[in-house]
């Protein structure tokens, strides 16, 4: 860990994601403004004063709609990728464990899963389900799945071999002890370095679905939609779509500088580079 | 070669007909009937029996999946249940819009990413390399609608160097040109960071190899031995990487059309899906896999044309 943070870049990515995890928890406290109470008479404020960045058309507070919307996207992301690390996991897992015919099948529904665009595939995933945060999250691990299924196959095919699970199975123990005490912990760590990559395309994923309009439904803050109400008004007041900008970038940008610390860091022929 | 091409084209099918078969399932799981979704809550039971026959919803599912399997395989994506127009047509009219934004997106990417990507491997660890590994990082955690935006309040509303609406006449070239600088700017911009890792990365694999070594000791020029034995051999995962961007080249660019308003494939599907057009939808996907399926059979055929050892595997 500490070698994790020695990693100057690492650092930042762990600096960016605790401020924005700090708003989204402390968001009651932190906001000075209701994030959905309506103020006409303070429609369009520019930044400063009583509105530290700004106040949108319905006269709300930027900054506070930014700390609760925080939620949204943490959750959804948190969430969805967890799903998809359970379900693709044991998908791969279980695919890679008993080989042959069922092999080739799953891992040939996983490649027609991979061949879907994924912006469109939760597109119309959420089109179809309505636009609600549990279909979000159902859409989003769907288009994540496959490659965790992937990610989690390829060591098993020749963990499997090893003498240590044959051991387990001279026992007696079952496929199913085998699988989760022998063969999980030693996939854990690659799984779990992947799925904060992951992270940062399901941040990018929720704020794009909100941003087309397939977002959790207004007046609830979300920043895919803030970007869209702002980008609405993107002649009258720019900061609307500015600062929810530079937050979805932040927490973005802050998730792959973490993923990619820790894939250096389990990954020994990566080091220094 | 033409084996290699034949045997890749016959492992493409059974994807093909797994999609399609993905695609009937996923339109067809919606909640609620497409006929009253068309014509409302209110709408009388003879006129939603009639709209159902119209658009073959009585009949068994079987029948419907094979006539869409061999509308599909005729290359007939079916009619829009809103327009009535055939879908494409509809794709056709505006494809030009997409495919300009498409390959200029992915000309900005190859010719920034592989460059940057070769001199920050040449440069490891120097100040030029992390500024590369930075901006790359950057770049890819930027949702493209985000730079989109960004470009536009710089580029089209504060510097007024761009128009700020994309719809070009596709008569007139010049217009053409400057309407598409800024999307393609975003678009490319996103995918250039990508092929910067992964080039940087491949290349940084090769250096250290034997052949380059014997290379530069037989006095070959370092340029020559860095671009023809060094790029060469790090160009599979680059192209793997470009092949499965299209991917999320194809997702961007709905984004990127709403963003500056530009006619195109995203645009489409956007419409659709708020007019609940599931033939439309379902016409959309099928030539959205169809493009990815086709485009993983390029990527799979550059292979063997950048390494020749691929072929006879």
């Amino acid at each position: 860990m500490r070698a994790l943070l020695r990693n100057p870049t690492t650092a930042i990515g762990v600096v960016l994601c605790a401020l924005i995890v700090m708003g989204a928890l402390f968001a009651p406290w932190l906001a000075p403004h209701d994030p959905i109470e309506q103020n006409i008479l303070d429609r369009m404020q520019p930044p400063g004063g009583d509105f530290l960045l700004g106040s949108d058309v319905f006269g709300r507070d930027v900054l506070s709609r930014i700390l609760w919307g925080a939620r949204i996207s943490l959750v959804v992301a948190v969430a969805s990728i967890a799903s998809a690390i359970v379900i693709g996991g044991a998908i791969g897992m279980v695919s890679g464990y008993v080989g042959g015919r069922v092999d080739m099948f799953i891992m040939q529904v996983m490649d027609v899963l991979l061949s879907f665009p994924s912006l469109i595939l939760g597109l119309i995933v959420v089109a179809l389900l309505g636009a609600e945060m549990i279909n979000l999250i159902i859409a989003i691990s769907l288009t994540a799945i496959a490659p965790f299924a992937r990610i989690a196959r390829a060591p098993v095919l020749s963990l499997k071999e090893r003498a240590f699970v044959e051991a387990g199975r001279a026992l007696g123990f079952s496929h199913l002890r085998v699988l989760a005490v022998h063969i999980l912990p030693n996939i854990l760590s690659e799984v779990l370095v992947m799925g904060s990559l992951w992270m940062a395309t399901a941040v990018r994923t929720e704020a794009s679905l909100s941003f087309i309009g397939l977002g959790v439904k207004p007046p609830t803050a979300t920043w895919g939609g803030m970007m869209r109400e702002g980008f609405e008004a993107i002649l009258d007041a720019p900061w609307l779509s500015v600062f929810p900008g530079i937050a979805i970038l932040m927490l973005v940008l802050g998730l792959n500088m973490v993923g990619d610390g820790l894939r250096d860091a389990t990954d020994p022929k990566l080091t220094g580079s | 070669m033409i084996i290699y091409i034949a045997r890749r084209l016959l492992a493409a099918i059974p994807t093909l007909w797994a999609v399609l078969t993905l695609v009937f399932v996923l339109v067809r799981i919606v909640p609620g009937d497409p006929a009253i979704a068309i014509l409302g809550d209110r709408a009388t039971p003879a006129a939603v029996a009639a709209l159902q026959q119209k658009l073959g919803l009585d009949r068994p599912i079987w029948t419907q999946y094979v006539d869409f399997l061999a509308q599909s395989a005729r290359g007939d994506f079916g009619t829009s249940m809103v327009t009535n127009r055939p879908i494409l047509a509809d794709v056709g009219a505006v494809i030009p819009h997409t495919i300009d934004l498409t390959i200029a997106a992915m000309l900005i990417g190859v010719f920034v990413g592989i460059p940057a990507g070769v001199y920050a491997a040449l440069h490891r660890n120097r100040w030029i390399d992390v500024l590369a590994r930075m901006l790359s990082l950057i770049g890819l955690s930027f949702p493209v609608f985000v730079s989109g935006i960004f470009l536009l309040l710089a580029f089209a509303l504060h510097w007024r160097i761009f128009p700020v609406i994309g719809n070009a006449n596709l008569a007139d070239p010049a217009d053409r040109l400057l309407k598409l600088v800024l999307p393609a700017a975003t678009l490319g911009l996103v995918m250039a960071a990508y092929i910067t890792r992964v080039t940087r990365s491949a290349m940084l694999g090769v250096l250290g190899e034997d052949y380059m070594r014997t290379a530069r000791a037989k006095g070959v020029p370092w340029k020559r031995v860095v671009w023809r034995h060094g790029l060469r051999n790090a160009g599979l995962p680059v192209v793997t990487v470009v092949g499965l961007y299209v991917g999320i080249l194809i997702g961007n660019s709905v984004l990127t059309e709403i963003v500056f308003n530009r006619p195109g494939l995203g645009k489409i599907i956007v419409g659709a899906l708020n007019q609940r057009d599931y033939t439309m939808l379902q016409g959309l996907m099928v030539i959205y896999c169809f493009l990815i399926v086709v485009v993983n059979l390029i990527t799979d055929l550059t292979y063997g044309f950048i390494d020749p050892r691929v072929k006879q595997a």
